[in-house]
C-alpha cells in the first residue's frame, strides 16, 4: 500500500514536469506569434502615422515609431474637420451613455425590487429584443425620424439609442444581487420608494452603471452603420465616417494622414482598454454564462 | 431564478402595508405611490422601447407588403416583394456570400479562439496570462471601420506589408481587393481578427469554470495533452461552445462594416452581403419596401439557427 502510493508521487511529477517545461516553452512562441498578429496591425498603423506622408508605403515596413515625424497629425486637422468629429462623437456617445445608464437603472431597478402586474412578461419582451437585429429595424427608425424632423441631426443618432435591452437587463441582474431587506430598513426609517431607490441602491449599484456606461462608450464610439444613415451633411458625421470618407477622398497618397486620423481616434478607446478593461469583459460577457 | 425574484419582492411589499397601523392617510398614500411607482421607473425604457424598436419590428414586417419610395404614398403589393427578392440574382449572391462567409469566419473564429484560449488557460507565469488576454481582446476595442482603414493598406497588392512578407517566403504578390476570391478572403480575416477575441474571453470562462479535479482524475486514467482535452475538456466545454457559436453565428450574419469599407461589396457582387443589399435597396435605390422584404428574410434566418442550435444542443451539450 506504502509503496504504492510512494512511487506514484515520486515518479509522476518528475515525468510530467520535464514534458510541461517543453510544452509550455511551445505554448508561449504559439502564443506570442499570435500576439504579433494581433497587435502588428496596429503598430504599424500608429508608427506610419508618424512618419512623413511620402514615406507611407515604405518596405520594408516599420513596426516601431523611430525618429517620429507629426507632418501627419498637423496634416490631419487641415484637411479633416476632426475637431468637429470629435466634438460630435463625443456629445452622441456621452449622451447615449448617461441616457443608457439612468433609463437601465431605473427600469432595471423596477425589474428586481418593484413588484407590479405582468412584470415577468414584460421582462421576456424586454430579453425577445435583443435578438432582433438594427438593421431589419433601421428603415422604420429612419422614416421615424425623417416623420418627426429629425433626420441628419445628432439628435436621431442618440435618441433611439438610449433605450436598452441589455443595459435594463445588466442593471436587474445587478440590482437583483443586492438585498431586499435594504428596502425594507430604509422603510422602516421612513424614506419614500424613491428615496431608498435614489439614496441606497443606486449608490450600490455603481459598478453595473460603470459597467453599462462603458459598453454604451465602446459600442457607439465605433459605430458605423447608423451615423451612415442618419447624418449626410459633413457636419453631422461621426469619426468612423469622416475617417472612411477621408480614405475615400485622398489617393493612396497620403496614408499616414488617414493613419494620424484613425490613430487619434482610437485614443478615447484606449483610455476605456487601460481604465475598464475588466468592466469591459465583465459586460461583453454578462448574461452568457450558465 | 423564481426564488431569488420572489423573495426581494415579498419583504419588499411587506413594509408598504405595515404602516396602515399608524394612521389611514399614509397607508392610502403608499398604496397609490407603490402602484404607479413601477411604471414611472419602468416608463423611459418601455415607451423608448415601444417607438424605437417594437414599433419599427411591427412597421417592417408590414412595410414587406408595400412598394414605397417616400415621395410618392404607398401601395400594397401582397408578397411581389418577396417574389422580386427572391429572384433578384444580386440578392440570391448576396445571401449566398452571407453563408459562406458565416460558416467560414465562425469556423475560423472559433477554432481559433478555443485552441489559444486551452493555451493560455493552462500553466502559465501569471503576468504573461494578463498579457496575452490583453492582447487577444485588444481589436475588440477598436471601430470596424477604422480596422478596415488600415487593413485596406496593408491588403494593398503592390504596397501592402502582407504580400512583402509573402514575397519574403517567396509567394508571389496575391491580388487581394482586386479578385473575387481575394476579396473574400479578406473580408473574413479582417473579421476574425477582430472578433475572435470575444470567443477566446467567452472560452476562458467556461475553462475556468472546470474543475481541476476533473483532469486530475482524468491524466491518474493515463489522458494526456491532445487526448485530455478531447475527451475532457471538448464535452465539458460544450455550453460555453454552444453559446459561443450561437453568438458568433448571429453577428457574422449581420455582417456589414467591414465589407463595406474594404470593399464595397466588390469586385462585381462577390464580397456583398444581406445587410449591404438591405442597405442599398433601402438607403440608395429607396425601395424601401424590398428593403423590409430581406430583413425580414434575414430576421426569419437568424431565428430558425438559432432555433436549431439549441435543439441540436439538446443533443450534444453535456451539462455537469
Amino acid at each position: 500500500m506504502t509503496t504504492i502510493q510512494e512511487r506514484v508521487t515520486t515518479t509522476a511529477p518528475i515525468v510530467t514536469r520535464k514534458k510541461r517545461d517543453w510544452s509550455v516553452a511551445v505554448r508561449v512562441a504559439v502564443l506570442l506569434i499570435a500576439s504579433v498578429f494581433v497587435l502588428g496591425p496596429v503598430l504599424w498603423t500608429l508608427s506610419t502615422s508618424l512618419r512623413p506622408p511620402s514615406e507611407s508605403f515604405k518596405l520594408p515596413p516599420a513596426f516601431l515609431p523611430l525618429n517620429p515625424d507629426l507632418t501627419s497629425y498637423t496634416q490631419v486637422f487641415k484637411q479633416l474637420n476632426i475637431v468637429a468629429l470629435v466634438v460630435n462623437s463625443a456629445l452622441v456617445t456621452g449622451l447615449i451613455a448617461v441616457g443608457q445608464m439612468l433609463t437601465a437603472a431605473l427600469a432595471g431597478y423596477a425589474f428586481a425590487h418593484l413588484r407590479f402586474k405582468g412584470r415577468g412578461a414584460l421582462f421576456s419582451i424586454v430579453l425577445a429584443t435583443m435578438m432582433v437585429p438594427a438593421q431589419v429595424t433601421i428603415v422604420p427608425v429612419f422614416m421615424l425620424i425623417r416623420g418627426v424632423g429629425l433626420s441628419d441631426t445628432l439628435l436621431a443618432l442618440i435618441i433611439p439609442a438610449i433605450p436598452t435591452a441589455f443595459g435594463t437587463f445588466l442593471m436587474r441582474q445587478y440590482f437583483m444581487g443586492l438585498p431586499g431587506e435594504l428596502a425594507e430598513a430604509a422603510a422602516i426609517d421612513g424614506a419614500s420608494p424613491w428615496r431608498t431607490f435614489r439614496s441606497v441602491y443606486a449608490p450600490l449599484a455603481m459598478p453595473g452603471l460603470a459597467i453599462v456606461g462603458i459598453l454604451a462608450f465602446n459600442f457607439h464610439w465605433n459605430e458605423f452603420f447608423r451615423p451612415l444613415i442618419m447624418t449626410i451633411s459633413e457636419q453631422n458625421f461621426t469619426l468612423p465616417l469622416g475617417l472612411v470618407s477621408l480614405q475615400g477622398n485622398l489617393g493612396t497618397g497620403s496614408i499616414s494622414v488617414v493613419l494620424a486620423g484613425v490613430v487619434l481616434s482610437m485614443i478615447p478607446a484606449l483610455v476605456v482598454f487601460m481604465f475598464g478593461q475588466r468592466a469591459l469583459q465583465d459586460g461583453l460577457t454578462a448574461g452568457t454564462g450558465k | 431564478m423564481s426564488t431569488a425574484t420572489s423573495t426581494p419582492t415579498g419583504t419588499g411589499s411587506e413594509p408598504g402595508r405595515k404602516p396602515a397601523h399608524k394612521g389611514g392617510t399614509t397607508s392610502k398614500r403608499g398604496r397609490v405611490q407603490q402602484r404607479w411607482l413601477p411604471w414611472a421607473f419602468l416608463a423611459p425604457t418601455i415607451v423608448g422601447m415601444g417607438i424605437f424598436t417594437l414599433l419599427p419590428i411591427v412597421a417592417s414586417i408590414a412595410l414587406a407588403f408595400f412598394r414605397w419610395d417616400i415621395i410618392s404614398a404607398p401601395t400594397f403589393v401582397g408578397f411581389d416583394n418577396f417574389a422580386e427578392v427572391v429572384q433578384d440574382p444580386t440578392v440570391r449572391v448576396s445571401f449566398l456570400n452571407t453563408i459562406v462567409f458565416v460558416v467560414v469566419a465562425v469556423a475560423l473564429q472559433l477554432g481559433l479562439a478555443l485552441g489559444l484560449a486551452i493555451m493560455v488557460q493552462e500553466k502559465l507565469p501569471a503576468w504573461l496570462r494578463v498579457f496575452f488576454r490583453s492582447a487577444f481582446f485588444f481589436p475588440l476595442i477598436l471601430s470596424a471601420a477604422s480596422v478596415s482603414i488600415f487593413m485596406r493598406y496593408l491588403f494593398n497588392e503592390q504596397f501592402g506589408v502582407v504580400n512583402w512578407m509573402l514575397s519574403l517566403v517567396g509567394i508571389p504578390a496575391v491580388p487581394w481587393l482586386t479578385t473575387p476570391g481575394g476579396s473574400a478572403a479578406v473580408v473574413i480575416l479582417v473579421y476574425v481578427w477582430q472578433n475572435f477575441g470575444f470567443s477566446f474571453l467567452l472560452f476562458i470562462g467556461g475553462l475556468a469554470s472546470i474543475p481541476v479535479e476533473t483532469y486530475e482524475a482524468a491524466s491518474i486514467d493515463g489522458a494526456t495533452g491532445f487526448r485530455k482535452h478531447f475527451y475532457v475538456t471538448l464535452p465539458l466545454l460544450s455550453p460555453t461552445t454552444l453559446v459561443a457559436s450561437v453568438m458568433a453565428i448571429i453577428n457574422a450574419l449581420q455582417v456589414f462594416d467591414q465589407p463595406y469599407v474594404l470593399t464595397r461589396g466588390g469586385p462585381g457582387d462577390s464580397t456583398r452581403t444581406a445587410v449591404m443589399v438591405i442597405f442599398e435597396s433601402a438607403f440608395q435605390r429607396l425601395e424601401f419596401g424590398q428593403a423590409s422584404a430581406i430583413g425580414v428574410i434575414l430576421t426569419l434566418i437568424i431565428m430558425a439557427i438559432t432555433a436549431a442550435q439549441f435543439r441540436l444542443s439538446k443533443r450534444f451539450v453535456f451539462y455537469q
